[in-house]
């Protein structure tokens, strides 16, 4: 931990973390204003004490709007790498255990699935079954999934030869409480790693979809649909999309610093890559 | 010869596996699926010409086996909403999306490079240190954000340059004036990305000892860097710059958008909006064959600069 806050960039990165999983626990305490509160003759106000960020083409206040957001945007990459993780990490661990041929099916699996272009994937499937939160969740967890299972099979084939895992085994611990118990806690470090440097990937994805109206649904506040706001009312206020751009663009930056702060911290040696 | 059979298995089962999924969602699409997939507002005769023209009368296996023979043969299906071929729609706008995203490409490889051999010669520098900063930004702000500001910032506010639009056919001047935003925002963040992988190989092949032995020849620093070294450190960024086609792909679609700029982006989009999908199958699939294109083209050049992947293979 005090690695990681050693540069400047990761004591930024941990700030803004902080901030936007502090905005998105507690946005309906910290909001000044009911986030979907029309007050149309206040529509495109500039920075005051009232409204601090303005207010958008129907007076709704920005600031309590990309609070909100937050809570979107964290829930969406929270949960899908959440699922991610889980999943690839079993399979990856179930690919480094059984036999070889098991093994290299999994593997092509993962190649495929991590080598399709999945933004534009997911703009079909969302097509077809409507746009959601759990759609959502579901497409980006699934081409996550590969990234977790390489790097949690790659951890695992290095435990393999280790003595004290020998050791486990000979005094007959059976493979179930090997993995849970010795394997799992071992490789966990660079999956947490992974898991960080992710969400600004999903935010990414969450901002994109929302922003073209693929993923959640309005009134609800996400940072992309704020942006798409700004954006159609363009000729009439800049400062809706641009308020809405620098705080996506700020926390996407926040999250990378955090995850690479992180990396660093874990492992020294990995440096910048 | 194992290596190039393998890379064309691998890309033969991607698309293969990417025509399945798209087949799948017509099959798996809740309720009829001539309603679904059109929208309640599609007329009777609509929907009984879409019905027919996609062949859901039809029992599964033959639907997909058409399907799979059909887009074989180059036949991506109809537009329901025109009547036109879906392969005609498609074949309109793709060169607007190939040309972005190619010329995007060579903006990244363009500054990339350099920039990131630039920080490897001195590393610790100040030059490095603000390089590193400057990377890990335009690595993280996602590329239709920094297409929104360079809007604002270019066209909005200071004027400079015409953004809407892709200009007239016949003037290429103004095409390519029209060109420069969507592409600076596509690029910006494999700038950083491709500077940051050419530091960090340029390094590595640096400390190699053949690079000791040219230094101990006496050859010049510029020859050993950009004659000896930069041929090795470039394998890492090459084999990203594949999978990165298809996040790029992705990203047009947005910038696109930002710019109203036609292409396959604003196709998908509309295709999506007004419920067409076979138009919607077809941009899809062209994306994942593009996609797929690229990877298979890297692989091999990577295999033709790093003779020793071949043999690994």
């Amino acid at each position: 931990m005090r690695r990681m806050l050693a540069t400047p960039a990761g004591v930024l990165g941990a700030l803004i973390v902080g901030a936007v999983l502090l905005a998105a626990q507690f946005a309906p305490w910290i909001a000044p204003y009911d986030p979907d509160a029309l007050a149309v003759l206040d529509r495109f106000a500039g920075l005051s004490r009232a409204h601090l960020l303005g207010t958008d083409q129907l007076g709704r206040d920005l600031y309590s709007r990309l609070l909100h957001g937050a809570t979107v945007a964290m829930g969406v990459s929270l949960t899908s790498i959440a699922i991610a993780a889980l999943s690839g990490t079993a399979l990856g661990i179930l690919a480094a255990s059984v036999p070889a041929a098991w093994e290299r099916l999994i593997l092509v699996a993962f190649d495929i699935i991590a080598s399709f272009p999945s933004i534009v994937l997911a703009l079909a499937v969302v097509a077809v079954f409507g746009p959601s939160n759990a759609h959502l969740v579901g497409i980006v967890a699934v081409t996550l999934v590969p990234q977790f299972g390489r790097v949690a099979r790659a951890q695992v084939l290095t435990l393999r030869a280790v003595p004290f895992l020998e050791a486990e085994r000979i005094l007959g611990a059976s493979p179930l409480r090997i993995m849970w118990s010795h394997v799992l806690p071992n490789i966990a470090g660079p999956l947490i790693v992974l898991a960080s440097m992710e969400v600004p990937v999903v935010i990414t994805i969450e901002a994109g979809l929302s922003f073209i109206g693929l993923g959640v649904r309005p009134p609800l506040a996400s940072w992309g649909t704020l942006i798409y706001d700004g954006y159609s009312y363009l000729s009439d206020s800049t400062l809706p999309v641009l308020v809405a751009s620098l705080a996506l663009a700020a926390a996407t930056l926040g999250f990378t610093l955090f995850g690479e702060a992180l990396r660093d911290a874990v492992d020294p040696r990995a440096g910048r890559g | 010869m194992r290596y190039l059979l393998s890379r064309l298995l691998t890309t033969a089962l991607i698309v293969a596996g990417a025509m399945l999924l798209l087949f799948a969602l017509t099959v798996l699409v809740p309720g009829d699926p001539a309603a679904a997939l059109l929208g309640p507002q599609a007329s009777p005769e609509y929907a009984a010409r879409f019905v027919a023209e996609m062949g859901l009368d039809q029992p599964v296996h033959i639907r997909l086996w058409r399907f799979f023979t059909h887009v074989l043969t180059g036949d991506l299906g109809t537009d329901v909403v025109s009547g036109r071929k879906v392969s005609a729609a498609i074949g309109a706008v793709l060169p607007y999306t190939v040309v972005l995203t190619a010329t995007s490409i060579g903006l990244a490889v363009l500054l990339g490079v350099p920039l990131g051999c630039l920080a490897a010669t001195r590393p610790g520098s100040l030059t490095d240190n603000v390089l590193a900063g400057v990377s890990v930004a335009l690595i993280a702000i996602p590329s239709f954000v920094i297409a929104i500001l360079l809007l604002l910032v270019f066209s909005v506010w200071l004027d400079w340059l015409p953004v809407l639009g892709t200009g007239r056919g016949d003037d290429l001047a103004d095409q390519a004036r029209r060109l420069i935003l969507p592409t600076v925002a596509l690029s910006v963040g494999w700038v950083g990305y491709i500077a940051r992988l050419v530091r960090t190989a340029m390094l590595e092949v640096l400390a190699e000892p053949y690079i000791r032995t040219a230094r101990a020849y006496g050859l010049p620093r510029g020859t050993i860097v950009l004659k000896y070294a930069l041929k090795n450190a470039c394998i890492p960024p090459l084999a990203v710059l594949g999978l990165g086609i298809g996040r790029l792909l992705g990203g047009a679609v947005l910038v696109e958008l930002v710019f109203s700029r036609p292409g396959l982006g604003r196709l998908v989009l509309d295709a999506i909006n007004v419920r067409n999908y076979p138009v919607l199958q077809g941009a899809v699939l062209v994306v994942v064959l593009l996609f797929a294109g690229a990877n298979l083209a890297v692989d091999l050049l990577y295999g033709a600069i790093d003779p020793r992947l071949r043999r690994r293979a």
